[in-house]
């Protein structure tokens, strides 16, 4: 099994005429997703095509989800118009809206945060995130869901999940695992934003529900304090192994490193604290990035 | 992005807060002016602030030896005065590091006599993903300081973003800290403009410490921001032209003024061992895991996600006109960029900068085995990492030779 989605699961991607939102389409379609509909305003009608598929463009959400049956969207749209977009997927009853899009201002997600909250129906995971893969059976994982712009061919199919709010370091983690011939069941990548939809602790509860997800990595950073927020769960709750990293142990107080939610503030969301809680839950502390898969196969 | 003082208070008088009666100057020519308008206003005294990114101004010190970047002045004249051994001076305090921060603007204010002292802030709380509004009696203050021994004496309010900052929150705020009568209402007052000058200019934090009771020259009392820190969400500057004109390039690094025009996010930092990284992520961790086997990073830098030519000729002029730096390592995950074509890159850039220092290279991801024949086919010297720890160790010992 998988969490979040299965290689069966049908996606939309709205912004799918934009370079970047068309790029990963079409890196998405090379691996086996199935990429049923894409969404442009004033684009529908149209078709995306590539490697012999024809992809059909709607001008809303709620049409694409009518025709095509989709359960699923990346959306690749620009900043200023990416909370309008996470919120019409909602709308139109999507599962799970996958938010790529860098560069969202905090106050656009505190207000799509809010016109969430309650919302039983739609999970979103992002903004500023890599997205999600579940690794398919065939040759380098494909036929794979791929939601998002990981690279696809670095997954192997298998039994770990990784959860992680930078992008590179999730694929680190995963090519170390898949180097040593290890696979995983679902990578999510949650996104490096200060305001997110689904938080480590949401992730790590999926994982641990789930019957073929037998081991867990999780990448925290800086700033905030999600991780020491799944580290008290999993240390009430959490029968399998977890490996974790934190990175920023060397950023200065105060400074925004690369990612909008990387900061350490007021002495809080430092790399020591997120450190001391992981140990204290009993997550096998990767005291390099490239200990990472090492250290949760010596815990498994 | 930071703004000043006195352009923080600007946006604060705009959405209804009370502030002192106060003029920047940016010259000598323009100080006796200002001074001569605030003694006029009433105000037996005038202070002169000296307008830096940072804290800690008035027990800071001139790098003249003068003492002190706010003062109370008690006539023009001296007002001038000090104003003289300020503006141009370089000033140091517990916040600007050695280095410290020249001074180019001061803020001339009317003196205020201080009755009661708190502290105001409105920022995000990540935990909720709504904005909280904080409040303290120990106002002009260490906060960090108040929030560790006296967390009792620190008032939190969440607001709901749907609807905004009610009254009736205001109220409880006002009456938290003791305020009676006109000066309640004042309170509230300056407590909701305070939160909407946050939410409408999307700022990532609204500081003011203090906030003040003071006794204005008629005798009667009010509660105004005396002193004002205000920091914007760089994301939603867009939309906000006239605060993006506040800017002020002179706050900021030279070096990462120069990376963010090739879309680099690039931080200086104090080490010897600069470092190239594709993502955020694996940028942190890889000065972490320098600093974990005995060096000392001299820089963040994430290239992104694509790492052309280009930017990583650009991220190797910055890198070295860093003077501290020894040795340089390039990590990067080519996910999906062709890692041959990123090798190529760097073989261009090295060749492009005549870079003499140090070099390793680990890369890893698609089609590594051509980039690895790339770098070592290309006549430069670099030393390729296999793994982040190789690489990591492989400089350390490079740059301690």
């Amino acid at each position: 099994m998988s969490i979040l989605v299965t290689t069966n699961t049908k996606v939309l991607v709205q912004g799918i005429t934009g370079s970047f939102g068309a790029k990963h389409a079409q890196l998405s379609i090379d691996y086996g997703t199935q990429i049923v509909a894409g969404v442009t305003p004033g684009k529908g009608g149209q078709f995306f095509e590539h490697g012999g598929k024809k992809v059909p463009i709607f001008d809303t959400v709620a049409d694409a989800v009518k025709q095509t049956g989709a359960t699923a969207s990346a959306v690749f749209v620009p900043p200023p118009f990416a909370a309008d977009a996470i919120l019409e997927g909602a709308d139109a009853g999507l599962d799970l809206v996958v938010a790529i899009t860098e560069g969202i201002p905090v106050r656009d997600m505190v207000r799509v945060k809010r016109a969430l909250q309650g919302n039983t129906k739609t999970r979103l995971i992002g903004p500023n995130c890599p997205g999600i893969v579940t690794p398919g059976e065939g040759k380098d994982s494909h036929g794979g869901c791929r939601i998002g712009i990981a690279p696809g061919y670095i997954h192997k199919k298998g039994n770990i999940g990784v959860v992680s709010r930078s992008g590179t370091l999730t694929y680190e983690a995963v090519w170390q695992l898949t180097s040593r011939g290890v696979g995983q069941s679902t990578c999510v990548g949650i996104g490096g934003d200060p305001v997110n939809g689904t938080s480590h602790l949401d992730v790590i509860k999926l994982f641990n529900a789930d019957p073929e997800t037998t081991g867990l990595i999780m990448i925290g950073e800086i700033g905030g304090s999600a991780e020491e927020e799944a580290a008290e769960w999993i240390k009430k709750n959490c029968k399998k192994p977890v490996a974790g990293f934190i990175a920023g142990a060397t950023a200065p107080p105060g400074r925004r490193m690369g990612h909008a939610g990387a900061i350490v503030s007021g002495g809080k969301g430092t790399a020591a604290a997120k450190i001391a809680a992981f140990k204290d839950a009993g997550i096998g502390i990767a005291v390099t990035p490239s200990e990472m898969a090492d250290t949760l196969l010596k815990m498994m | 992005m930071n703004i000043h003082e006195y352009q923080a208070k600007q946006l604060l008088a705009q959405y209804g807060v009370n502030v002192p009666y106060e003029i920047p100057a940016k010259s000598l020519t323009e100080v006796r002016p200002a001074a001569e308008k605030i003694a006029a206003s009433g105000s037996a005294k005038v202070v002169v602030k000296s307008q830096i990114h940072a804290g800690g101004r008035g027990k800071g010190t001139f790098k003249s030896g003068f003492q002190g970047g706010v003062k109370v002045a008690g006539s023009v004249d001296e007002a001038v005065g000090f104003a003289g051994k300020m503006l141009g001076q370089t000033l140091v305090t517990k916040q600007t590091g050695a280095d410290g921060r020249m001074v180019q603007t001061l803020l001339l204010a009317a003196g205020a006599k201080i009755k009661k002292e708190f502290y105001l802030a409105v920022l995000l709380n990540r935990e909720t993903s709504r904005p909280l509004i904080m409040a303290s009696t120990e106002g002009g203050m260490d906060i960090e300081e108040v929030a560790e021994k006296h967390p009792e004496k620190i008032f939190k309010e969440t607001i709901d973003p749907a609807v905004g900052i009610m009254p009736y929150q205001a109220r409880k705020i006002s009456a938290a800290l003791g305020l009676k009568g006109d000066l309640f209402n004042t309170g509230v007052k300056l407590i909701t403009g305070v939160y909407n000058t946050w939410w409408e200019c999307d700022a990532s934090m609204v500081e003011l410490n203090p906030m003040a009771v003071v006794e204005l020259a008629d005798g009667k009392e009010t509660v105004m921001a005396l002193d004002a820190k205000i920091s914007l969400d760089d994301n939603a500057l867009y939309r906000h032209k006239n605060i993006l004109e506040m800017r002020d390039l002179n706050e900021e690094a030279a070096l990462e003024i120069e990376a963010s025009k090739f879309n680099l996010n690039y931080i200086k930092l104090d080490g010897s061992i600069a470092c190239l990284v594709n993502g955020a992520g694996l940028a942190m961790a890889t000065m972490d895991i320098i600093q974990h086997f005995g060096g000392n990073p001299a820089n963040f830098l994430d290239v992104g996600g694509g790492a052309s030519k280009e930017q990583v000729t650009a991220a190797f002029k910055i890198i070295l006109s860093d003077p501290h730096v020894k040795g340089i390592l390039v990590n990067i995950f080519g996910g999906i960029m062709d890692c041959n074509v990123i090798a190529t890159g760097i073989v261009a850039a090295v060749k492009e900068t005549g870079l003499k220092l140090p070099l390793v290279v680990r890369l890893e991801g698609n089609n590594v085995a051509a980039g690895k024949k790339t770098l070592a086919e290309s006549g430069v010297a670099i030393i390729t990492g296999d793994s982040m720890a190789d690489a990591a160790q492989k400089v350390v010992k490079a740059v301690g030779k």
